[in-house]
C-alpha cells in the first residue's frame, strides 16, 4: 500500500480508528477521518436517518470500498463528505469530517466551495446525464481548472486534453471538441473522471461509477480509476453494491445497513471471513457459476437472497437494524444495538452473535 | 416483393444531408412551410434592408398630383390620397415593423429569460412573489396590456417597442421557469456543483443554454405576435406617431374612407402584415419540431 505517498501531513493527529491504522499498515495519520457522521432527512413522514454515527479513515493513496443494498446511506455519506445534501430536507446534525487537518463541516460555503473539485471531488453514477449537453467535453473539464488552477482558458484547454489522454480517450484533441451526445456512456465516464480528477484531488469519491455501464466497460473504467489513483496519488473511496467490484479494487471494505456501518475489514479478510450476517448474506447472494451446476452446498441450483426488505429509515427497529431480516436473531438482538467492537485485529463488526456464529474470538 | 429502393429510403431519411448545404437541403425537404416562412421573413428582412434601392419615392413626401393615384405606372402599387406612394410606404414600413417585432421581443426575452431563470433556478420566496406578479400581469390579454402601456408612455418608436414587450415578459418567464425547474434538477448541475461551482456561475453556464432551444421557438412565435400588435396598436392610433410608415395606420387611415373608392389602399398593407404574421409562424413552428427532441421522429 502506498501510505507514504503522503505529501501534507497535518500537525495534531487526528483520532481515528486503530483497526483503520492496523488495516492500512501504518501509523501516517490518515488523510480523511469522519467521526460519527449523521445526516438526517426531515420528511413529513418523521426524521429518516440516512446516516447515522459514521465514523470511518481513508489513507492516502489507498481505495476504501463502501457496499450495502439500496438506501443503506452510502451515497448519501458521499454526498455529506462534499457537503452536497440537499438541504432542505437533509441535513448533516452531527459528527466531524476533516480532510488533511481542515474541519469541511465547519467551512464556510465559499471555502467549502473553493474545496470542492480540488481538495475532494467525484464522480457521478450517471455518465449519460452528469454533462451538459450543449457545452463540450473540453470547455467542461477546462471549467473546473479556470475555477481552481487559475489557469489561463488556452491553458486549461490543453490541460483538459491532457486529462482526456490520461483517462485513455483515443483522439482526445478531437474529443474535446465534440458534444456530449458524440459520445458513448463509457467515453462519457472517463470525460467525467476525467473532471473529477482535473485539479488532481486528494480524495475522489466514485459513487457506482460503474453500474450505469455495459459489463465490458465497467472493468476499463475501473482500471482508469486505479490508473489514476497510482499516477496521481489520489485516495479512493468507491461506492458500490457490486462485491465484485469491491474485491477487484478495493484494500479496505467498510458494509453499511440502515444509515449504519455494520462491518469493516481489510479486503481479503471480509471476503475470507465475515462477521456480521448480512454481509454473510450478501456473499451468498452473489451468483456462481458452481452454484447454478449444483457443486456447491445448496444443490437446489437457486440463488440465495436475504429475506425481507431494508427497513424504513425513519422507522428503524429498536436493537439491531437487521434482527428482523436476520435469521440467527435473538432477544437481545431486538433489544439494544450491539456495540460496534473489533472483534479480529483489523476487523470490526457489529454483531452481538458474530463470536459464537463466526468464531471472531478464535482468530 | 417489392424491391426497396435503398437510395430513395435514405434521401427519405436525410442520410445525404451533409455539410451546411446538405443539411439545409434536407431540412427544406423535411419541413417545406417551414421554409416557406423562413423565405417570407427573408424577403421582408432584405426589403427593409434595401429599402433605399427598391423605391423611387421617399414614402413620407407629398404629391397632391398623385393622390388616391391606381396601382400601376410610376407608382406600381398606387398612393395615399396625400399623393405618398404606397411601394415606398410598404417597403418601409418593414423597417418599422421588423424593428419594432424584432426590438419588442428581444427585450421581452431578454427580461422575460432573467426573472424565469431566477425565479425557477432559487425558487423560495423570490420566485413565489415573482409569479404572482407575473400573474397580474398575465391577467390582462397581450393587445389590452399593450394598449395600456402605450397609453400611458405615450406614441413613439421606442415608446411602442417597450409597451409591447412589457406583456411578452410573463409569457417568456413562465417558458424559462418551467424549463429552469427541470434542468437544475439534472445530474450536471449536481456534478457542476461538485467541482466548486458556486450557483450563479451554474445557472448562467449551465442552465441559461440549456433553455435556448425554447427560447428560440418562443421568440419566433412571439415575433409574428409583436408585429401583429404594432399594427393593431398603431390602428388605434397609439403606435407609430406620423410620419413614420406603419402597416396598421397604413390600414387606420385608409380603411373608413377609401375602402371602397381605392382598396389597394387597404389590400396591400393589409397583405403585408398577413405576410410577415404568417411568415413567423411557419417558421415557428418548423423551428418547434426541429428542436423539440419529443416530436422528432
Amino acid at each position: 500500500m502506498a501510505a507514504h505517498v503522503m505529501t501534507e501531513t497535518t500537525g495534531e493527529r487526528p483520532a481515528m480508528d486503530a483497526a483503520a491504522a492496523i488495516a492500512a499498515g501504518t501509523d501516517a495519520p490518515a488523510l480523511l477521518n469522519v467521526i460519527g457522521l449523521q445526516t438526517f432527512f426531515y420528511t413529513r413522514h418523521g426524521t429518516v436517518k440516512a446516516v447515522d454515527a459514521v465514523t470511518f479513515s481513508v489513507w492516502p493513496a489507498e481505495t476504501l470500498a463502501i457496499v450495502g443494498e439500496s438506501g443503506c446511506g452510502k451515497s448519501v455519506t458521499a454526498l455529506s463528505l462534499m457537503r452536497l445534501v440537499p438541504d432542505p430536507p437533509g441535513r448533516i446534525v452531527g459528527g466531524k469530517v476533516t480532510l488533511a487537518g481542515t474541519d469541511l463541516l465547519a467551512l464556510d460555503e465559499d471555502t467549502m466551495r473553493s474545496v470542492r473539485g480540488k481538495d475532494i471531488s467525484m464522480i457521478f453514477q450517471e455518465p449519460m446525464t452528469s454533462l451538459n449537453p450543449v457545452m463540450t467535453i473540453g470547455r467542461q473539464i477546462a471549467e473546473t481548472l479556470l475555477l481552481h488552477e487559475g489557469l489561463s482558458r488556452s491553458a486549461a484547454q490543453q490541460k483538459a486534453v491532457e486529462m482526456l489522454r490520461l483517462v485513455r480517450i483515443p483522439e482526445p484533441e478531437q474529443r474535446a471538441k465534440e458534444y456530449p451526445h458524440q459520445l458513448s456512456g463509457g467515453m462519457r465516464q472517463r470525460a467525467m473522471i476525467a473532471m473529477a480528477a482535473a485539479c488532481n484531488p486528494k480524495v475522489l469519491i466514485a459513487d457506482e461509477p460503474t453500474t450505469a455501464l455495459d459489463v465490458t466497460i465497467q472493468a476499463q473504467i475501473l482500471e482508469i480509476i486505479l490508473e489514476l489513483q497510482r499516477k496521481l496519488g489520489t485516495a479512493v473511496i468507491l461506492i458500490t453494491h457490486d462485491l465484485g467490484v469491491v474485491a477487484e479494487t478495493a484494500q479496505r471494505v467498510i458494509v453499511m445497513y440502515a444509515g449504519r456501518k455494520v462491518e469493516e475489514a481489510p479486503v481479503d479478510e471480509l471476503f475470507a471471513r465475515p462477521l456480521h450476517p448480512y454481509t454473510h448474506g450478501l456473499m451468498a447472494s452473489i451468483p456462481r457459476l458452481g452454484l447454478m451446476r449444483g457443486e456447491i452446498e445448496r444443490t437446489d441450483g437457486r440463488l440465495q437472497e436475504i429475506p425481507g426488505i431494508v427497513p424504513a429509515l425513519s422507522n428503524l427497529p429498536e436493537g439491531c437494524a437487521f434482527a428482523p431480516r436476520c435469521v440467527f436473531a435473538e432477544e437481545r438482538c431486538r433489544k439494544a444495538f450491539p456495540p460496534y467492537e473489533e472483534k479480529r485485529p483489523g476487523h470490526w463488526a457489529a454483531c452481538w452473535r458474530s463470536r459464537e456464529l463466526y468464531g471472531a474470538a478464535d482468530a | 416483393m417489392a424491391s426497396i429502393d435503398h437510395q430513395a429510403e435514405l434521401n427519405r431519411a436525410g442520410a445525404q444531408a451533409g455539410g451546411f448545404w446538405g443539411s439545409l437541403a434536407y431540412l427544406i425537404r423535411r419541413y417545406p412551410l417551414g421554409a416557406a416562412g423562413a423565405v417570407i421573413m427573408i424577403a421582408i428582412l432584405l426589403m427593409a434592408i434595401f429599402a433605399g434601392w427598391i423605391t423611387t419615392f421617399d414614402p413620407t413626401t407629398t404629391n397632391s398630383r398623385a393622390s388616391l393615384a391606381p396601382p400601376g405606372g410610376i407608382h406600381p402599387l398606387g398612393a395615399d390620397f396625400m399623393g405618398r406612394d404606397m411601394w415606398s410606404r410598404i417597403v418601409y414600413g418593414a423597417r418599422i415593423s421588423l424593428a419594432v417585432g424584432i426590438g419588442a421581443t428581444t427585450l421581452g426575452c431578454l427580461f422575460g429569460v432573467l426573472i424565469g431563470l431566477m425565479s425557477g433556478y432559487f425558487g423560495g420566496w423570490l420566485d413565489l412573489i415573482v409569479q404572482r406578479f407575473m400573474d397580474m400581469m398575465q391577467s390582462l390579454p397581450l393587445l389590452v396590456m399593450a394598449l395600456v402601456m402605450s397609453a400611458a408612455l405615450g406614441p413613439s418608436i421606442s415608446n411602442t417597442i417597450i409597451a409591447i414587450s412589457i406583456p411578452l415578459v410573463p409569457t417568456v418567464a413562465r417558458v424559462i421557469r418551467s424549463n429552469t425547474l427541470m434542468l437544475r434538477e439534472m445530474p450536471y448541475v449536481e456534478a457542476s456543483r461538485a467541482v466548486g461551482m458556486n450557483e450563479v456561475s451554474i445557472a448562467l453556464r449551465h442552465v441559461l443554454p440549456n433553455t435556448l432551444a425554447p427560447l428560440i421557438v418562443l421568440g419566433t412565435a412571439q415575433l409574428g405576435s409583436a408585429i401583429l400588435v404594432e399594427a393593431a396598436l398603431s390602428f388605434l392610433g397609439l403606435g407609430i406617431p406620423e410620419p413614420h410608415p406603419s402597416w396598421g395606420r397604413m390600414l387606420s387611415e385608409s380603411a373608413a374612407e377609401y375602402v371602397r373608392t381605392a382598396p389597394w389602399l387597404v389590400i396591400y398593407p393589409g397583405v403585408a402584415i398577413s405576410l410577415a404574421v404568417f411568415g413567423t409562424n411557419l417558421l415557428g413552428d418548423a423551428l418547434r419540431d426541429i428542436f423539440d427532441p419529443r416530436l422528432r421522429h
